[in-house]
């Protein structure tokens, strides 16, 4: 049962409770209208510690698709917390008004704290570096769309491998199903901390090859899923431009992709994909951004326990 | 050896891992004692080559939690009238609150501070533990 739950973790699921999630986002995408009233009456509140226009707008517009409303506030400055509320009080007063909430705070572990004060269902909307489970949520709802299952694929991770939270969450769900493989193509600077490389697909037995170049892996994936260099991991701003131009996936490079080799980014992008890649039928990471406000209207429905 | 006299009634605490007598001492506040207490270190031990062990002449209340995770290999004794009376055997404990702090800059523990910091077992060999918030991975008292 996945009503009144908090999902804070991936591991706070098990795979037969994502299954569920999964198997409502795609009913939810063959019948969207059948789902517009579900959430009548009730109020979901977005907790934005730190602004994030793109996944604050996608759970509002989740919870409005199911005919609910939302209250929220989208940075710490409008907030209590200005006026130094600690998350406790601030939570325990938004459950007074809301039926479910979900929550950004630039802390790791702030969305963990609070749901150990509240009764209310809490969606880590991201918490600092930590965890982000929506959007891999919603890169595992594409993948299923796009190619019927996550097992026996392989993956291509490409950008920043070392502090893209949603290449490691997606790796740990990943590693999970049976016949995945990963190619890890990344500057050295930038690539996947020992803790992943280790202690998830060493210690699963995965294969996988670290690599610094696109073109020769090109065609052995399935899915080549990009990352943005963000210029806030970097202190100097020298390393910043010469590791963000490194890769950048354009028409040239799709050449050496398969015709069902699918691209996937968890947007924003800086120039990482070329612009005149969008119009290929393989870049799917606009769908992907579609498929999330998805698959978070399927989590809010389970959490409230409406389906 | 170096003798010590052995106590009536207290408590002994045995073949604590050479180096960490120290820190249960501490721990236990035995510096401000008003009764009697010994903390000996590097004694010889046939099966350890060296030991610390502490003796303190009164019962007090021990938390074994925080003796389990220094060192879960020492024994604690506790006697009366001269003698054992019971042994109790330590464990490392699988959930330790407030006893360790998370060192993580960037977790939610460094500026809000109303609640206990929890700790969760990760590895019982290596003796590393999990911050509950921010999943920070820290051996606080490594195995020697
Ligand atoms: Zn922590």
């Amino acid at each position: 049962m996945l009503k009144n739950r908090s999902l804070i973790d991936p591991s706070d699921f098990t795979r037969e409770e994502f299954r569920e999630i999964f198997d409502l986002g795609h009913q939810i995408i063959a019948d969207p209208a059948k789902y517009s009233k579900s959430c009548e009456g009730k109020i979901l509140a977005t907790l934005f510690y730190e602004p994030s226009t793109r996944t604050r707008l996608s759970f509002e517009t989740a919870m409005l698709r199911l005919g609910g409303q939302v209250i929220g506030f989208s940075e710490a400055a409008s907030s209590s917390t200005a006026k130094g509320e600690s998350i406790a009080d601030t939570l325990r007063t938004v459950e007074c008004y809301a039926d479910i909430a979900a929550m950004r705070h630039p802390k790791e572990g702030a969305p963990r704290l609070a749901s150990h004060y509240i009764h209310m269902p809490l969606i880590n909307a991201g918490d600092g570096g930590h965890q982000h489970p929506t959007q891999t949520l919603t890169d595992i709802l594409t993948i299923e769309r796009l190619r019927g299952s996550v097992e026996n694929k392989t993956y291509g991770f490409c950008g920043d491998l070392k502090f893209g939270r949603t290449v490691h969450s997606l790796v740990k769900f990943l590693s999970n199903y049976e016949g995945v493989r990963f190619i890890f193509i990344s500057p050295e600077e930038l690539r996947v901390p020992e803790y992943i490389r280790e202690e998830v697909v060493r210690k699963k037995g995965i294969p996988f090859e670290e690599v610094d170049q696109m073109e020769p892996y090109m065609n052995q994936l399935d899915f080549l899923y990009m990352t943005r260099v963000q210029r806030e991991r970097f202190f100097n701003e020298e390393d910043y431009i010469r590791l963000k131009d490194r890769f950048i996936l354009d028409k040239e490079k799709m050449s050496y992709a398969r015709p069902d080799t699918y691209i996937l980014h968890p947007l924003p992008r800086v120039n990482e994909i070329s612009t005149e890649v969008d119009d290929d039928p393989r870049a799917q990471y606009f769908q992907q951004a579609k498929n999330g406000m998805y698959v978070r209207m399927a989590l809010i429905l389970k959490l409230l326990g409406i389906y | 050896m170096l003798e010590i006299t052995s106590i009536e009634k207290g408590i002994v605490i045995d073949h604590i891992t050479a180096g960490y007598g120290i820190q249960v001492f501490n721990y236990l506040n035995l510096d401000t004692a008003d009764y009697n207490v010994a903390l000996i270190c590097n004694a010889y031990s046939q099966k350890m080559g060296k030991k610390d062990i502490i003796k303190i002449n009164n019962v007090i209340d021990i938390n074994y939690d925080f003796l389990g995770l220094i060192d879960p290999n020492a024994t604690v004794n506790i006697i009366e009238d001269g003698k054992t009376i019971k042994k109790v055997k330590l464990e490392v404990p699988d959930r330790v609150e407030n006893i360790i702090r998370c060192k993580n800059p960037r977790c939610v523990t460094s500026v809000e501070h109303y609640f206990p910091h929890v700790f969760h077992l990760v590895d019982k060999e290596k003796r590393s533990y999990r911050c509950e918030y921010c999943d920070d991975i820290v051996i606080p008292y490594p195995v020697k």
